[in-house]
């Protein structure tokens, strides 16, 4: 379509140079990226909103919850590393060690995901929850039910807060799993998909939850049909781009969220 | 494809450990900082905020490649996402401190 274009107005070859210096798929991302990033930033303003105005704040983050946050934080700024690591590799064309690297960041990404799906569990336990969503049956009598009564607010923007950027990471695990391993990642989503979804009980969140791979499954397949291709360094790049911005924007929920609410006893 | 070779050439595997070294010891910080309260709250936000953004900055930087891009790149995205953000301030943040000046719980 292109190419009839330019050659109609005479100047065959002739293409108008891209905006930045940069190709097109990585100017897609960025702009992509900056728009997210005003999502995320959306949600952290209408939580430090609902911070300031709301007083007495609850502080309900305990030593065990703020390690565990700190060690999520870890993973994700060792997942960026490996994912420069992979995007190295796969500028030097070798094939064997990006995807060595990619996996690392991909598990990285899912230790992540596991540790705050337990967190998760943990404070839905001890009745942090908000209506209308599954939650265990003593989870009423729990010591942060008083919490969730008194100031709605706190796990209305926590769970918020933290569930869209657990499904930006669930969903960059699969994008990484594609640009690795392409149509062979599928049966394994699948599997993860159906293991989940029978193992986590039905009083989880996360038996809900688990759907977000069944959904990243079939978006994947109509992908790898409509467009079967070799994922090559440029690939490899763009989505190291949005891999870091996930961990970017981790950067500011970790502190706001998690350290501004611990609880000093 | 001249961009990839272009940049392959100045980066060293090196500087990606000390950023992520930078970043690991940035978040040690924040940890202690929110556990020893040396800070009253809202100074705090501040000190974690300025932390967060230089975090952000690392980031942003050297990982997503952006100080290696071309100045034009790098100037119309930091520009315009921040002025997006320095509207939202002015949006929120007059209510918010209204609300808590007028007592309202």
């Amino acid at each position: 379509m292109s190419d009839a274009a330019a050659m109609q107005h005479g100047l065959p070859g002739e293409y108008e140079a891209p905006l930045f210096g940069a190709y097109s798929k990585k100017i897609g991302m960025w702009l992509f990226l900056a728009s997210d990033s005003l999502t995320f930033g959306a949600l952290l303003f209408a939580f430090s909103y609902n911070r300031i105005y709301t007083n007495p704040w609850p502080t309900p983050f305990h030593v065990a919850s703020i390690t565990n946050a700190t060690i999520m934080t870890a993973c994700l700024l060792s997942s960026s590393l490996t994912m420069v690591m992979g995007v190295f590799a796969a500028q030097r064309h070798d094939r064997a060690w990006t995807r060595y690297w990619l996996l690392a960041t991909m598990i990285f990404g899912t230790a992540f995901i596991v540790l705050h799906g337990m967190e998760w569990s943990k404070l839905i336990g001890e009745g942090l929850t908000i209506p209308g969503f599954p939650k265990p049956a003593g989870a009423g009598a729990g010591e942060l039910a008083d919490v969730s009564k008194a100031v709605p607010q706190f796990p209305a923007t926590f769970f918020g807060l933290t569930a869209m950027h657990m499904l930006h990471v669930t969903i960059g695990v699969i994008y990484l799993g594609v640009v690795a391993f392409r149509k062979w990642f599928l049966p394994l989503l699948g599997v993860l998909w159906l293991a989940g979804y029978l193992l986590i009980p039905s009083d989880n969140v996360f038996h809900y939850g688990i759907h977000a791979l069944l959904i990243g499954l079939i978006v994947s397949a109509i992908i790898l049909f409509l467009k079967p291709k070799d994922y090559d360094a440029h690939d490899v790049e763009v989505s190291g781009l949005y891999w870091h911005f996930v961990d970017l924007v981790w950067m500011f929920i970790f502190p706001l969220v998690y350290l501004m609410s611990t609880k000093i006893v | 494809m001249a961009t990839m070779e272009e940049y392959s050439g100045h980066d060293s595997k090196a500087q990606y450990f000390w950023v992520w070294g930078a970043l690991l010891v940035l978040t040690a910080i924040e940890v202690v900082l929110g556990y020893k309260q040396i800070f009253e709250p809202v100074r705090m936000l501040e000190v974690l905020l300025i932390l967060s953004i230089i975090k952000s900055a690392l980031i942003v930087g050297y990982f997503m490649h952006l100080k290696f891009e071309k100045a034009l790149m790098r100037w119309m995205l930091v520009i315009s996402v921040m002025a997006c953000f320095i509207i939202m301030y002015f949006f929120f943040f007059p209510d918010a401190d209204r609300i808590i000046r007028l007592g309202v719980k």
